[in-house]
Parts: C-alpha cells; structure tokens; sequence
C-alpha cells in the first residue's frame, strides 16, 4: 500500500561507479491515521441523535361538536379555563343549570402547580365520577372540556392537555369559550389582582 | 563462546490498516450526517410527557413563533419542488429557477404571496436581519395558511402516513394557535401532532403508575 517499488531496471544507461543512494519509499502514516480519527470525533460529537416529540391532538369535527356536547353530562364534566398569566379556572359541569352556576363558590381558580394545583382537581373529579353509575351500571367516564382565553399561551394549552396524559383522561375535548364563562374570568381576574 | 546476537525487530508498526478503518468510518459518517438548513426562526417548545417521535419524512411542519408569525415546512426536496412550482403556476408568484431552487433546498418560509419573490432571493441571514417575514397570513379573507396546506398535501401525494405537525413556542398567544387549528378544521383535517420536549412523568401519577404496570407485564 504505502510502498512503491522504484528500482527501475531498465532505465538510462550507469554511468561506471557513480551510484545514487536509494532513499526510502515508506511514509509515515500516524498523523494521516491522527487526522482521520479527529475527524471522526468531531462528527460524532456534533452529530445529534435526539429528535422532538410530539403529541396527537384530534380536533373535533364541528358538526359533532354540538352534539357531543349535548351527550355529556353536567355530573361528569369538568370545564377547565385558561386565562392569562397562567391563571387555571374550573367550574364542575357545563354551567347550563343557572342553579348551580349562581352559586359564588361555583366558579374557581387555580394553577398548573405540581401539588394543589389543577392536577388534584383533575384527579379529584376522575375518582368522583368514577363512583358515580351509568344506566348500564358500569362506572362513568369524566369529560373534561376545555377553554382557553385569549390571554392564554401555547404554553398553557399544552401544559393542560399534557395533565389529560398525566392523569390518563380518555375523553376531553378542546371548544370555544363562551361570553359568559370570559364574564365570569373577568370578574375572578378583578378579585384576585390578575392584571 | 560465541555471542548469539538476536536480530533487532523494527518498532515500527503499519500504520496502513488503521488508516483504512479511520477513514471508513470518516466517510461513513459523512455520507449518514444530515445537515439541516438554518431556521428563520428560533423556537421554544413546551415540554410534555409524551415519547412519540417526530418523523423524518411525510411531515408538514408549521412553526409558529412567540409574535404568532406562521411559518411553513415540509420534508422532501422534490417534493418541495412540486409543491412550488405549482403555487408558482396558479398564483403567478412569478419565480424563476433560482428561487424555486432556494426553497427546494431552504428551510421555513413565512411569507405571503406578495413578498415571497423577494424573500426566496435573499440568503438565510439577510431573511434574519432584514425581518421580512411577517408570517403566513391567516385571516378569514385571505387565509393563504389553507392554501399552502392544501397544496402540500397535493405535494406529498395525498398519502396516508402524512402527519401535520405543529411546533409553536411557549409563549405564542393562544388566539393564533387557535387560528391554526381552524384552518385544519375547515380543511377537515383533525389528527395534528404538536411537537413539545420531553419532561418526566411526574411520580405517583396515573401516567407513571400506568407505565410501571406496563413493565410489571412485561418481565
């Protein structure tokens, strides 16, 4: 590989004693084997082997939507809210019983804190249900709806759909925010100081 | 007695075979590395418990960053190609060769109609400095969003394995996220994928206590 054999026999003509000293054809290969093996190191350090995830978010269809809506219950949903500065509201059921969302301890907020945040609330309403019956008696399924404000971040969207993965929810659907739940936002913002 | 005089061995070693194999691996890694080209925009994803991978191919990304400016992008050169040369035709953007070629080989867009043209022109950095892109505009009126979605999908051979991923930043306001999940609905497109970081499940949790059955199961 590295040697050449240059002893040319039947070149020019010798000339009587003069005879050039042959000079070695080996080269030293260590600092080629030194450049390949830095090489190689610099291309496996810069080269990345992780790759983002990512998480499925089914959209409902929005002919179904209304009638999905209408198929849950007010005893097994949740509605939680997402306002601005990462402010989490939550009220139990759909708020369409007047009764019940007259009620000041009604409407409620909260936060994505890891302990007594919207974790807990979650929890605390899957086990709720969980003992609750349907006709076929088997136990239910809690619904979780959820609405983001305007002043709502991506970030806080993702936070809470990642709670219905933590919190292994089946069924949630993400929906419009209606005038009435932003009224009752404002007013919980104005209680609370939330600028 | 005469001195047996052992021969001295040469210390020298071949080097040639180790030079062989240094470079095998030097070529191998250099054929199998995968450049990606500069992103216009910088990107912080939120962090969830999933583990699914983002895939490599078959991907329409849209990158939205902290402004709400949308970006888009999607996998595969001459699908790429296909994808602009037939924007280029019905909606007379008027590029030549060089601009078609510069967004088979670039990165993000996040132009509208009028200014694409240009902004497929300029090189990666003058795009960052110059702040031409406003974003893929998405309004009721004129929401070129679901034309480019609609002209990918035609792109990508309307194959099933097509995932629409969305990669927004955390602190990208949620109204224009919403914006993006419309456009998908009134293109009854419903599975996304949002791509996010990984994070840990939180111990005690139903996710963690759901994985640890699993691998219960498993043994």
């Amino acid at each position: 590989m590295a040697e050449m054999d240059t002893s040319s026999q039947g070149g020019g003509k010798k000339h009587g004693g003069t005879k050039s000293k042959k000079l070695s054809t080996r080269v030293d290969m260590t600092p080629m084997v030194d450049l390949g093996f830095l090489l190689i190191t610099f291309f496996m350090l810069t080269t990345t082997m992780s790759k983002p995830k990512t998480m499925d978010l089914i959209m409902p269809k929005d002919t179904e939507n209304e009638e999905e809506q209408n198929k849950v219950k007010e005893s097994t949903a949740l509605t939680i809210l997402l306002g601005k500065k990462d402010q989490v509201y939550y009220y139990a059921g759909l708020a369409q019983d007047p009764n019940a969302s007259s009620n000041p301890d009604f409407f409620k907020a909260t936060t994505f804190a890891n302990t007594g945040g919207i974790r807990d609330i979650i929890i605390q309403k899957r086990d709720e249900v969980a003992r609750l019956r349907n006709h076929k008696g088997e136990p239910e399924d809690v619904v979780v709806i959820i609405k983001a404000d305007d002043g709502a971040t991506y970030e806080n969207f993702v936070d809470l759909l990642d709670e219905m993965a933590i919190n292994r929810i089946q069924r949630y659907a993400t929906v419009d925010i209606s005038d009435q739940d932003k009224q009752w936002i404002k007013a919980t913002e104005a209680t609370n100081g939330i600028q | 007695m005469p001195k047996v005089k052992m021969p001295r061995k040469s210390t020298l070693i071949d080097m040639t075979a180790m030079c062989d194999v240094a470079f095998l691996l030097l070529t191998f890694f250099m054929l199998a590395t995968k450049f990606k080209p500069d992103e216009p925009v910088a990107v912080v994803t939120p962090s969830s418990i999933n583990t699914q991978l983002l895939p490599d191919s078959d991907v329409v990304l849209l990158t939205v960053d902290k402004d709400g400016r949308v970006f888009f992008s999607m996998d595969g050169q001459p699908k790429r190609q296909q994808l602009i040369e037939d924007l280029n035709t019905n909606f007379k953007l008027g590029l030549g060769p060089t601009e078609i070629n510069n967004f088979k080989v670039g990165s993000s867009v996040g132009a509208d109609f009028k200014t694409l043209k240009q902004v497929l022109n300029m090189s990666g950095d003058e795009r960052k400095s110059s702040n031409i892109e406003k974003g893929i505009p998405m309004d009721s009126t004129n929401n070129e969003l679901a034309i480019w979605i609609e002209y990918a999908r035609a792109a990508q051979g309307n194959n099933n394995k097509l995932k629409y991923c969305i990669q927004a930043d955390n602190g990208t306001p949620y109204p224009v996220i919403k914006r993006v999940l419309d456009t998908f609905k009134e293109k009854k497109i419903q599975k996304l994928n949002l791509v996010t970081n990984l994070k840990a499940k939180p111990p005690g949790s139903a996710a963690a206590l759901y994985e640890e059955q699993q691998q219960d199961n498993a043994h």
